[in-house]
């Protein structure tokens, strides 16, 4: 198995997804540019958070017009698991590959800080390890976190089980309080139909060493990882 | 000739830019203010070879697909001879 890791100008959580993909999976990795357009040796792609393109226009609104995005979406198409963090989610979001989109958080402040988050579906590639209802603690890192959908989106990620991580308090409840953003019904992670994409606001990557103040995170690269073991 | 496209928020979507905006408006004691909305504004300068409707064409379509996010936006275009 083989993951990859896009970089566009602006990503900065490029080098942390590496790390965890090489050190704590133990799986090979690339860096993939973002003008690079053969994705055709790996079985899973990261979109990393950062600020591609400054955030200009809107955040992860011009990285959708890179090279990449195009192979990303065929590569989606073909089932092949692709993950957006932070970042990653926005770019998503903007290229129509997970519905919805991320706008300026509720009080306006950039937010970084360790967040409590429940699992909510475990019926993905990327969440299988994990046990629905328990709580990760990861750190967000954004100004741009408040997702927002229509009335008949919101309702079709419910009945379709595609809500993954909602925020919620240190004891699992999902509160107004514990949403540190606004996001809509608290919304801090989906997945696409296929359930192969998922976008998530915390960072799951600066969450996969005890010395970094928590760990939680990565299970959601052993899921990815474990997901590709059983097909191979 | 230019194209003018303002693309603002859709009336649903909150706005908390607009909001901050505004009370900081009305800590300057401006009154009677009831609500601020921001919104982006693009000057696209169209050089000789395009005519007005092709202009407007071409700027239409680049708010549908660049500019905007027809998810939170909506947008209008402004030919200026």
């Amino acid at each position: 198995m083989k993951f990859g890791v896009v970089v566009f100008p602006g990503s900065n959580c490029d080098h942390d997804a590496y790390h965890v993909i090489s050190k704590h999976v133990g799986q090979p990795v690339d860096f993939i540019w973002h003008r690079d357009t053969d994705l055709s040796s790996y079985d899973a792609v990261i979109i990393p958070g950062g600020f591609s393109y400054g955030d200009y226009l809107r955040a992860g609104a011009l990285a959708r017009f890179s090279p990449v995005m195009n192979s990303i979406r065929q590569f989606a198409t073909e089932g092949k698991l692709v993950l957006g963090i932070c970042n990653g989610f926005q770019i998503l979001c903007e290229a129509s590959l997970l519905p919805g989109a991320l706008i300026r958080n509720r009080d306006l402040h950039f937010i970084c800080e360790h967040v409590n988050v429940r699992v909510e579906s475990t019926n993905t590639p990327f969440t299988h390890e994990l046990k629905r209802g328990s709580i990760l603690r990861m750190p967000i890192a954004h100004a741009e976190g408040n997702y927002v959908c229509d009335d008949a989106t919101l309702a079709e990620l419910q009945r379709e089980d595609r809500i993954i991580f909602r925020y919620c308090t240190a004891d699992g409840r999902v509160t107004d309080e514990s949403n540190p953003n606004g996001a809509r019904d608290n919304i801090a992670g989906i997945c696409s139909r296929e359930r192969n994409v998922m976008g998530l606001m915390p960072h799951p990557e600066r969450a996969s060493e005890d010395l970094l103040g928590s760990s939680d995170g990565r299970d959601v690269f052993s899921s990815l990882a474990g997901t590709l073991a059983a097909v191979a | 000739m230019k194209a003018k496209v303002y693309v603002t928020l859709k009336p649903s979507v909150l706005d908390p830019q607009g909001k901050a905006i505004k009370h900081s408006v009305e800590l300057l004691g401006y009154n009677g203010i009831s609500d601020i909305r921001q919104g982006k504004y693009f000057e696209i300068a169209i050089d000789g070879s395009l005519n007005e409707e092709q202009a407007r064409e071409a700027a239409t379509r680049m708010a549908k697909e660049v500019l905007s996010n027809p998810i939170i936006e909506d947008f209008r275009v402004d030919i200026e001879k």
